[in-house]
């Protein structure tokens, strides 16, 4: 996409090939293409363009991918770190600026 | 209340809505932009026609930024459909999506309380692609019998996907960020410091004041702009030039990125003198402009579509300690410069 490559293998996106009935869900939601079908099963291609967003596990009626989805926000991180929570970017909060 | 987009009401109960922006539609989306009310513009979840749509119109879904749904009813110009408009708090659709609120849940909720099956006679709808973090498509049609067709990303390609018979491209299903998408983010941006755009001057304004004879006024006043100037300077780069020249600027981490531009800033600046009369002092600029401008270009990762949690948090662990340190030390020599003359 467009040149935009963030860092080297540290998502954490897993595909059990096995579990997959190549209804190809995961290839209509990733906004980054990052799955593909092959042989009817979906297989990862673009492994480093995965921004963890999470809408393939959501959608995989088989179960077959997981990934510890969560917002790629460095004041997100911050703000999680200093509540003690997960990052979170809390644009509900009081009126903090935000997405 | 009668919204001042809202042309009348079809079978009795559903709110018809305009497709085309009135000049007030496009004013707010200017002051939103600069985070002018920005928090809390939002429309009435819920459902809404556009055109006359019949029981066989289809059912686009979006959340209640008004921003989500300005764009989406004015792609919708000239087709007759129902619009489903959840309960997002105010909030787009995927960093909604994100939290929670634009959700499997939401979603099967308005379908129920719209009494969307009584409104249409086919079991279809159609839910913006990056919903899809919020939204589980067989979850939805367990619930509730409704089939969730994932559309385009933007709201300008949903005129293409009806044409292609509910089929997006691959374009359409991918996420960009154009130059032109960054200029519009960067109002936003250059809101993120506002609590301490006034108070980090101040205190350096009476800080400048400092020198071996005690306190001078004139020195806060002379020393103190251009350390304003300076501190803006790192200001600009970290959440404006950096985001904006993002793709080629290179290296991966954005707090490298900002680093980077930081420096070539404070380059300039020392070349035309600006940065400090003193050594220490020029030293003490390039430590407090590189840090800020790293931490601020870092910071742009969360305005992004394409970094991920693990890699920002990657990032973080090694350019939070030395971007803390490398300010530190820059703050303590910029104030220790004031008593020695080297």
């Amino acid at each position: 996409m467009n040149g935009f490559v963030y860092l080297k293998d540290v998502v954490t996106l897993e595909l059990d090939r096995e579990k997959c009935n190549g209804c190809r869900m995961c290839t209509i939601v990733c906004p980054h293409a990052v799955f593909a079908i092959e042989n009817k099963r979906a297989v990862i291609v673009n492994r480093d363009l995965c921004m963890e967003c999470g809408a393939c596990e959501k959608n995989c009626p088989e179960s077959a991918i997981s990934v510890r989805s969560g917002v790629g926000c460095a004041a997100g991180i911050i703000n999680g770190i200093l509540r003690g929570t997960e990052p979170t970017c809390d644009c509900s909060g009081s009126g903090g600026s935000c997405c | 209340m009668k919204e001042f987009f809202l042309t009348g009401n079809l079978i009795d109960t559903v709110p018809q809505v305009s497709t085309v922006w009135s000049k007030r539609d496009l004013w707010e989306t200017i002051k939103v932009r600069w985070s002018v009310g920005r928090m809390n513009y939002k429309v009435k979840p819920g459902i809404y026609a556009i055109g006359q749509p019949s029981e066989d119109a289809p059912v686009f879904v979006t959340g209640n930024f008004k921003l989500s749904f300005d764009h989406v009813r004015r792609a919708l110009a000239g087709m007759s459909a129902w619009l489903l408009i959840l309960d997002t708090k105010g909030i787009n659709v995927w960093c909604a999506a994100g939290k929670g609120t634009f959700s499997t849940k939401e979603l099967v909720r308005q379908i129920e309380l719209t009494n969307l099956v009584q409104i249409v006679k086919h079991r279809k709808v159609i839910v913006p692609q990056l919903g899809a973090v919020g939204v589980s498509a067989h979850e939805v049609k367990n619930s509730t019998g409704f089939s969730v067709i994932y559309g385009p990303i933007r709201a300008e390609d949903i005129s293409g996907f009806m044409k292609a018979g509910m089929k997006a491209t691959t374009a359409m299903r991918a996420v960009t960020f154009s130059t032109w998408d960054r200029l519009k983010l960067i109002p936003v941006e250059l809101g993120y410091g506002k609590k301490y755009l006034i108070l980090i001057p101040a205190i350096f304004i009476i800080l400048s004041g400092l020198n071996r004879g005690g306190y001078s006024v004139d020195l806060a006043y002379k020393d103190g702009l251009r350390s304003v100037f300076n501190l803006f300077v790192a200001y600009l780069t970290g959440c404006a030039i950096t985001p904006v020249l993002l793709p080629w600027v290179p290296f991966r981490r954005f707090s490298l990125k900002g680093f980077l531009v930081g420096m070539i800033a404070t380059i300039i600046l020392a070349w035309f003198r600006l940065l400090g009369s003193t050594l220490l002092e020029i030293i003490s600029w390039f430590l407090m402009i590189g840090s800020v401008s790293s931490f601020l270009a870092m910071n742009f990762t969360g305005t992004t579509t394409f970094t991920s949690l693990s890699g920002v948090q990657k990032e973080m662990k090694t350019a939070l300690p030395l971007q803390i340190g490398m300010a530190s030390t820059g703050v303590i020599t910029w104030i220790v410069s004031k008593f020695i003359l080297l």
